[in-house]
């Protein structure tokens, strides 16, 4: 493969890379803009949806897309849970109690996992099968076509849900100032708790959608991507929805190319490096301007 | 901070020394205990080796303190110091045969010099945003080792002497308390834990925050590398898997549980947690299950962990000790 | 006399919005001048402006003859500038007399070797800065309570703490950022007179921030009054008591 060729085919697979960070910063932006706390948990989160996902197509013998819409329901009643388990009870406790909470829940759920179905990975069944369509000498093989596919659906929602609905409303007016927000009869607590659910789901169709693509998930396969879609959600203008899509998308494409170009190894380091970056010198991130809309 | 309020009632010259000597004669007790329990067989080699992890954990948990609940500085990077000070020495020793004290040195100068530089720009950065990005520079110096091939990439550096012994771990960590205890007790000291109690009002009383931040964040990776160096001589291998965020997650757990800006604290964190830690080593998910549901419950009931801030002089650190010493006093 | 210190035509801009401008002020040492005011006049900004929280936008702030501009808090308080909060800034958590003590930092004459090894200057060191915080503790009326959390004193002893704690830096001026806030007339009236009496026996010169009229035309020897970020009227409590602007913008409704 000549330089252009392998250029065009780490940026294909960048961009699926990158729509999974997308879907899991998209849940981190929102959690960290409505109540400020960095949800270390966020990436178990897609993991159990991950998992979820896996039972709905081995035991319930359903098809991919039902049990992408098993996992994204009953993962975003977790988030509920987990929230109001684990965070509405330190509310107005210091955020780095809240933070070693959050680190507190991504060991619970990551262990918990383990214990219930053992540290083995696990091989997420075949279930959609697709030839995919090759561009000349490039190939999109079916699954990244399907990751495309759903990315954009569930952004297009999503983007639907807080700017035409009244729910949407109002999480982007607790994201403003949580308590104006309340003074004008904004119930912030069912507000937060919607947040968590939203941002779960769309963690728990990443975790889907990354069974698919790599065939293998096992309970501590949300650290790295938890952490990386943190980054996404930084580098995106933490806060920002737009943000988060567009960081998820910058992030895969580096690290797929700092994988083609320099060595995998460095895959990690690359993502952690952009992180000190922007926090840095540009800690509001691409999208990050006071003007920005917050959610 | 609540050894700094304990000193108040040995704060005259005589009595600050009487209590720093009775420290001493209690480790040297302690240690003479211990190495009698080795030498009769009372304690097995598995518990041997759990012991020097405990005295190890003890200075990696003292030092993050100094950083996370001393100055509050909430580092999460402290395994990549670990790392540092572990392959600096190991190199020493293995290849140029130093002696141990000559790796624990230098791997301990790397450290700190590395903290220093990261510190320098990092610390400027607040509360969580300083915790993630810690966290990111610990695992890119754990990436980079993982690339040098010099000393094993990914494999591991093998071939190790195992150097560490009983002695040495539990002298250094003896220092490293002391050190520790002896610098919050000090005017830098107490110009960290103004940095962390309130910004503004130490700035405005003259205290450079920049300098005392990197002050704190230098001496924490020093010893964070001393202690690696310590660690990578208990075995025969060492390889970068050893300090993921995850090991400077595990010191985080011991600090939080014992108690930021406690030595105590950290004393029964580090304890408790390894101890722990062997106990259930059969059951790993076991393990972490206790500890998140332990994590999450502090933080409900007792944030400030289990000694913590003001209520150490009511639970006092070294309650025995102040007991002895008022017995020293009436002799 | 020179000036201990002096501002001219300063200007702070916050976004579009002008805080403080074209602002002159000169202190002469010993001196002992209020800032008065009303709310949102810019009368904290220019502490903070004086103090290094703020840079000024434009203009000079020469302190003992130097520019100070560009400096960082805590180095002018090296240089001998020391204040309060208006939102009272304590170490919360620390006892009364560390509090007092952190504020003896600069003036602590060992080193970090020293400290960490205790050997040389530092016992003979830590007992000068307790002994000398403690006295400063008994002029407040705070030394039975040297042992108490500070965020557990009443708020009037948490004020005078505050005073405690800027004079442990041995300032040469003193910014006081409404040091009555919030006491009661018997309390301001023994306040006035420990004000009085510190700058006399420690030799300052004290700038103070004020609601509390009495206790402003009380104790100070000149005033200056500062209306939208601008000074409009300067002289003795007399002076100001009669100046006809005064009275339209800060006494309005009661002329």
């Amino acid at each position: 493969m000549d330089f252009a060729t392998l250029f065009v085919q780490q940026l294909i697979n960048g961009v699926s890379l990158g729509s999974i960070y997308a879907l899991i910063a998209l849940g981190y932006t929102m959690i960290y803009g409505i109540i400020k706390l960095i949800n270390f948990a966020h990436g178990d989160i897609y993991m159990v949806g991950a998992y979820v996902g896996f039972f709905a197509i081995t035991m319930m013998r359903t098809s991919v897309f039902p049990a992408l819409i098993i996992s994204m329901i009953i993962t975003g009643i977790l988030g509920i849970l987990v929230e109001r388990f684990a965070y509405k009870p330190l509310r107005h406790a210091p955020r780095l109690s809240v933070l070693i909470t959050a680190i507190g829940m991504s060991f619970f759920l990551e262990y918990g996992m383990m214990y219930f179905v053992s540290p083995t990975p696990r091989t997420f069944p075949a279930a959609f099968e697709s030839s995919g369509i090759s561009l000349g000498s490039f190939v999109v093989n079916g699954q990244q076509l399907l990751i495309f596919a759903i990315t954009i659906i569930l952004m297009a929602l999503l983007t639907y849900i807080v700017q035409k609905t009244k729910i949407g409303k109002a999480m982007r007016a607790v994201s403003f100032d949580t308590e104006t927000a309340q003074l004008m009869g904004i119930d912030a607590n069912r507000v937060i708790s919607v947040t968590f659910a939203l941002g779960s789901a769309l963690a728990a169709a990443a975790g889907v959608l990354v069974g698919i693509y790599y065939n293998s998930i096992d309970p501590l396969m949300g650290m790295m991507p938890g952490i990386k879609a943190f980054v996404a959600a930084v580098l995106g203008g933490i806060g920002s929805l737009p943000g988060a899509m567009t960081g998820g998308i910058i992030l895969g494409v580096i690290e797929a190319l700092v994988s083609g170009f320099i060595s995998s190894t460095f895959r990690d380091a690359a993502a952690f490096a952009i992180l000190i970056l922007v926090l840095l010198f540009k800690p509001s991130g691409l999208f990050g301007t006071d003007t920005q809309e917050k959610v | 901070m609540g050894e700094l309020l304990q000193m108040k009632k040995y704060n005259s010259k005589s009595a600050m020394q009487k209590f720093d000597f009775l420290l001493l004669a209690c480790s040297v007790v302690l240690f003479a205990a211990i190495q009698a329990g080795f030498s009769m067989d009372l304690i097995g080699s598995f518990w041997k080796l759990n012991i020097i992890l405990i005295c190890i954990n003890i200075i990696m948990s003292a030092s993050l303190n100094l950083i996370n609940g001393y100055t509050g500085q909430f580092s999460l990077g402290h395994a990549g110091f670990m790392a540092v000070g572990a392959y600096v020495s190991v190199i020493l020793t293995t290849n140029f045969g130093a002696p141990l004290i000559a790796g624990m040195v230098l791997g301990g100068a790397c450290a700190a010099f590395l903290g220093c530089l990261i510190g320098l720009p990092t610390l400027r950065l607040n509360g969580d945003y300083l915790a993630i990005a810690t966290l990111g520079l610990g695992e890119i110096i754990r990436i980079v080792i993982m690339n040098i091939e010099y000393v094993g990439g990914a494999a591991g550096f093998t071939g190790i002497p195992h150097l560490t012994t009983f002695p040495w771990v539990f002298v250094t960590m003896i220092v490293t308390l002391f050190f520790i205890k002896n610098f919050v007790n000090s005017t830098h000291g107490r110009a960290c834990i103004a940095v962390r109690e309130n910004e503004i009002a130490a700035a405005a009383m003259g205290i450079n925050i920049t300098r005392y931040k990197v002050m704190a964040f230098t001496i924490g990776a020093a010893f964070a590398g001393i202690g690696g160096a310590l660690f990578a001589h208990c075995f025969y291998i060492i390889n970068p898997s050893s300090f993921t965020f995850m090991q400077s997650f595990n010191f985080l757990i011991m600090v939080v549980m014992g108690g930021l800006g406690s030595l105590t604290g950290s004393i029964a964190g580090a304890f408790v947690v390894t101890a722990l830690s062997a106990a259930l080593a059969s059951w790993p998910e076991f393990r972490m299950i206790i500890y998140a549901l332990a994590l999450i419950f502090l933080m409900f009931y007792r944030p400030q962990g289990l000694f913590g801030y003001v209520e150490l002089t009511a639970y006092a650190p070294f309650n025995k000790l102040k007991f002895l010493n008022k017995e020293g006093g009436q002799k | 006399m020179e000036p201990l210190l002096k501002a001219t035509r300063v200007n702070e801009m916050f976004g579009g919005l002008k805080a403080v401008s074209n602002f002159n002020l000169h202190i002469d040492p010993g001196e002992l001048v209020g800032l008065i005011g009303p709310n949102g006049a810019g009368k904290t900004t220019a502490f903070n402006l004086f103090t290094g929280v703020y840079q000024p936008t434009e203009g000079q702030i020469e302190f003992l003859g130097k520019s100070i501009v560009g400096l960082k808090p805590h180095q002018i308080t090296q240089r001998g500038i020391a204040r309060t909060f208006q939102n009272i800034r304590l170490f919360a958590e620390l006892s009364v007399l560390d509090n007092v003590k952190i504020a003896f930092h600069f003036h602590v004459r060992y080193g970090l070797a020293e400290a960490v090894m205790r050997i040389g200057r530092y016992y003979s060191e830590e007992q000068r800065i307790e002994n000398e915080a403690m006295k400063l503790l008994k002029i407040f009326k705070l030394d039975s309570l040297a042992e108490e959390t500070a965020k557990n004193l009443p708020y009037g002893a948490q004020r005078r703490l505050e005073i405690a704690r800027a004079l442990a830096a041995s300032p040469k001026l003193l910014l006081l950022d409404e040091p009555a806030a919030g006491m009661n007339p018997q309390e301001t009236q023994e306040l006035m007179d420990m004000i009085h009496w510190i700058r006399d026996q420690f030799g300052l010169t004290i700038l103070l921030i004020e609601h509390d009229m009495s206790l402003v035309m009380g104790i100070c020897e000149r005033i200056y009054v500062l209306e939208y970020g601008e000074i409009i009227a300067q002289g003795t409590p007399a002076e100001i008591q009669h100046n006809p602007e005064v009275i339209r913008a800060y006494l309005g409704g009661e002329a």
